[in-house]
């Protein structure tokens, strides 16, 4: 669930309020967003994807809010994980950081084959 | 936007809306795209990553392809459409890449097939909006308007960050807003309340395969994620023993063997069999995946964790609103369906719509119904100086003297008869014949008493339809006494060979269904 608006990161570009999907936000008075509407967050992270300033944190709980402390969070290194791995905005410039969205299928038959290996095997337990 | 004029009307943000935007406005019409969320993080492919049914053109290959589906679509499915879909998208998905990186693979070949979810519905996005469409973002439809002789005339809403309403006039309108999970959390579906089918049925439009909702995805107990990485999955009970799971990607019955599993006590899974190469690749393949597990601590491949069933309703699930023609026009003129708000059963039949079978279907429905709706639009005109009336009824016009209704309650209530194991996935008759009853009653006093009017007005219009939809899903589960598919009744466990038909289903106060006649038998009736 969304917890924090980063106003010492965040540019007051209005991205998030226009591209959350279920409203969460609303724009404050200073142009900062404000999370208005917590209980609607889905928790599908895309906010965060649009968000070039890495100023938005969203929680791993989907069904419940767990404050979290701003200060620790921007010293975590997890802000902004989800839009540099998707190469999003400045980062499609750096090639480590392209889609190999392709190798889905070979990761979906690698755990069907590593599944099926083990069922063939006797257990160990 | 307050009011509009327009040949073709969307409402919907997701990958057949998008789709359907872009053939409306091909086939020359002018386009108007209505989203309650925005086109680009909307829905579950935003979320996701869509594969679609990739068959090269050699007529033996496609043949095969069309018979291994049917073989596991339980007599429900029509070849004829499977062709069409294989067709339509092996020669369409390409066209995106302006506007879609397509990349290589090792062997140097273009992927086309798999598509990552946010980029692809940027890519949606970006080729609509050059083609002319105009783009309403934020603008929940609540009702569709009504010409006098029961054609579709438009639809009226609410701009949820102003709160005023808005009023859409169009020649055809498409109804592309997805299927239902029952708001059950899983990633992406909360928009997905089934906002489409409730307005059509108001419309007197009728659905079909409502009994087939009762897929699942597994993911951590905290959060929906994506799938794929838990194919490499080992469960555990809390003790700590190794459960024989079946492999959801195998043949076996994962979701039965999970649910029972479930049913028992906390199930953990444990990702540590996944290989060296596939951990450093994977934040490339599915970059949000492993960022709720880094902020929940939790090693991906190191730590066990809870896992639990995420409800997916009709997205993957094959119900929605009925087909009855090759644009997917619905049964009410002036109204197409594309995407989960139609049924699936046309290329799934009684098994899981989902996966790559689906895309196709959201892609090619979304063309068909786009080419349709912008056909019907130039033969027929606007029809905008004709008198036209709203035809929503639940939570808007209520039939009694109107009273405050507590939402979330209700939405609770919907959920209590929907998202436990045993009213939905090991159904009985009875089961379902009490949960439609209580369903009922509170359709009834929702229908007789609520008002809301603004934003509320969206929040209850979501909470109706998640109600009307788990009463045509109960409804179903009883006209079909039978199992079938996905469909599993464990008061009713065989096939019955009579009952492999498709079953209809419509009515709002009274709920009626009745099986399809094949189209071949009317012909020659």
């Amino acid at each position: 669930m969304i917890e924090l608006v980063l106003s010492s990161l965040c540019t007051g570009c209005g991205e998030c309020v226009s591209v959350c999907p279920t409203h969460v936000f609303d724009t404050g008075a200073d142009g900062i967003p404000v999370i208005a509407r917590q209980e609607d967050c889905q928790t599908c992270f895309m906010c965060e994807l649009y968000c070039q300033a890495d100023a938005l944190y969203v929680g791993p709980d989907h069904d419940r809010a767990v404050p979290v402390d701003a200060g620790d969070i921007l010293s975590s290194g997890l802000l902004g994980q989800y839009r540099r791995d998707s190469g999003w905005h400045e980062w499609a410039a750096y090639p480590e950081f392209s889609s190999q969205f392709w190798r889905m299928s070979q990761i979906m038959n690698g755990g069907r084959e590593t599944a099926a290996a083990r069922k063939a095997k006797p257990r160990s337990s | 936007m307050l009011n509009v004029e327009t040949d073709v009307l969307i409402i919907g943000g997701g990958m057949a809306a998008g789709w359907a935007a872009i053939a409306a406005a091909r086939n020359g019409a002018d386009v108007v795209l209505v989203d309650k969320g925005y086109v680009g993080t909307s829905g579950v492919t935003a979320t996701g990553g869509p594969g679609h049914w990739w068959v090269p053109p050699d007529p033996k290959t496609r043949q095969e392809a069309v018979e291994r589906r049917m073989a596991t679509a339980f007599g429900l499915a029509d070849p004829d459409w499977m062709a069409r879909i294989i067709a339509t998208t092996w020669d369409n998905l390409p066209t995106l890449a302006p506007y879609y990186d397509f990349p290589k693979t090792d062997d140097g070949k273009t992927h086309y097939q798999g598509l990552r979810g946010p980029e692809y519905m940027r890519a949606l996005r970006r080729q609509a909006l050059d083609a002319g469409v105009r783009i309403f973002d934020q603008h929940p439809a609540l009702e569709l308007l009504l010409h006098e002789d029961g054609a579709v005339a438009g639809a009226q809403g609410v701009q949820r960050r102003t709160g005023a309403p808005w009023r859409a006039r169009a020649g055809g309108v498409i109804m592309a807003t997805g299927g239902c999970a029952f708001r059950s959390g899983l990633l992406g579906s909360h928009t997905n309340t089934g906002d489409g089918y409730l307005m059509a049925a108001e419309a007197g439009a009728e659905l079909s395969g409502m009994e087939f909702c009762s897929a699942y995805s597994v993911s951590p107990i905290w959060c929906s994620t994506r799938t794929a990485i838990f194919t490499y999955a080992r469960y555990f009970d809390a003790a700590g023993h190794e459960l024989d799971i079946a492999s959801f990607a195998g043949a076996g019955d994962f979701v039965g063997d999970m649910a029972k599993a479930l049913q028992a006590g906390p199930v953990y899974c444990l990702l540590n069999e996944v290989p060296d190469d596939v951990r450093r690749q994977f934040p490339q393949v599915q970059p949000a995946t492993p960022v709720p597990f880094s902020r929940k601590g939790v090693d991906l491949y190191k730590d066990k964790f809870e896992v639990t069933l995420f409800a997916e309703g009709t997205i993957r699930g094959t119900g929605g609103l009925r087909v009855t023609g090759a644009e997917c026009q619905t049964t009410v003129p002036g109204l197409f369906a594309a995407g989960d708000a139609a049924t699936r059963e046309l290329i799934a039949g009684a098994t899981s719509g989902g996966g790559s079978p689906n895309s196709a279907w959201a892609l090619s429905s979304g063309l068909w119904s786009g080419a349709g709706a912008a056909a019907l639009a130039r033969r027929a005109g606007r029809r905008v100086n004709e008198k036209v009336r709203p035809s929503g009824g639940i939570a808007l016009r209520p039939s009694g003297a109107a009273k405050t209704v507590d939402t979330r309650g209700l939405a609770k209530a919907v959920q209590d008869e929907t998202l436990p194991f045993d009213k939905l996935l090991f159904r009985t008759g009875n089961g379902s014949a009490a949960s439609l009853a209580r369903l009922d009653s509170l359709w009834r006093e929702s229908r007789a008493h609520q008002q809301a009017a603004g934003l509320g007005a969206v929040q209850a219009r979501e909470t109706a339809a998640m109600l009307a939809t788990a009463r045509w899903t109960h409804a179903a589960t009883l006209a079909r006494p039978e199992s079938r598919g996905m469909h599993r009744r464990t008061d009713a466990p065989e096939s019955i060979p009579t009952h492999a038909r498709r079953l209809r289903i419509g009515g709002l106060d009274e709920i009626w269904t009745a099986p399809e006649i094949p189209a071949r038998a009317e012909v020659f009736a």
